[in-house]
């Protein structure tokens, strides 16, 4: 298996692992039934916010690990640089990516629109952009396996 | 997963200059040694410019090292 293989399926696993830790985490956090529409939104923010610092400082802390095991491993370095077929798998995994997380957006506006609870419409962001960089994890991997 | 119709000789040709490695060619046209498996493997076809560079490397012109469809050089 290749270092992007590699670094493809540990991308994938720490971001369904970070996610559903932190649901747990926050979710016994969440404040009772019928509490105001301020503290509510206030609930949400800090979710995504919290959850876009957290992933972004354990994706590092991951990527360093897992490239000072690779070189342990292997003896070999990993990629300095990307080159065309790298940028290349980088596109189409954007491209599925962007298309799953606007596909969730918009569901979340129907939400709105259907007078939903304003909860679900969160839920349903939250939901796209997790699923969306999972997609993303899976688009590289399937395309460093079977070719572009 | 369509097939690619644009295949190669590099594995053959890379046996034929000195035994040389994925690693080798793949440090003489800048890519990673991945681009050159993908390559080696039908799995990627070249960009012109790539395909012009391993050309280069081997000396060759590209048509001596591409073909696309069904090889008909042996």
């Amino acid at each position: 298996m290749t270092y992007q293989e590699k670094k493809s399926i540990t991308t994938l696993i720490s971001a369904v692992l970070i996610f559903a830790i932190y649901c747990l985490y926050k979710y016994a956090q969440y404040p009772e039934e019928g509490m105001a529409l301020e503290e509510s939104i206030r609930y949400w923010g800090s979710f995504v916010l919290v959850l876009t610092l957290v992933s972004i400082i354990a994706h590092i802390v991951i990527s360093i690990i897992f490239n000072i095991i690779f070189r342990i491993t292997t003896g070999e370095k990993e990629p300095a640089f990307a080159d065309e077929l790298d940028k290349l798998i980088e596109l189409k995994a954007h491209r599925n990516s962007f298309f799953l997380f606007i596909l969730g957006f918009l569901l979340a506006m129907v939400s709105l629109a259907t007078d939903q609870p304003l909860n679900l419409m969160f839920l349903i962001l939250i939901a796209s952009g997790f699923l969306s960089d999972v997609t993303g994890s899976i688009t590289k991997l399937y395309h460093y396996r079977k070719g572009v | 997963m369509a097939k690619n119709l644009v295949g190669n000789h590099i594995r053959k040709l890379r046996f034929n200059h000195n035994e040389m490695t994925q690693q080798q060619l793949a440090d003489k046209v800048g890519v990673t040694r991945q681009t050159i498996v993908a390559l080696e493997k039908g799995n990627y076809s070249p960009s012109l410019e790539l395909a012009f560079r391993i050309s280069h490397a081997f000396g060759l012109p590209i048509e001596e090292i591409f073909f696309y469809g069904e090889d008909t050089s042996q």
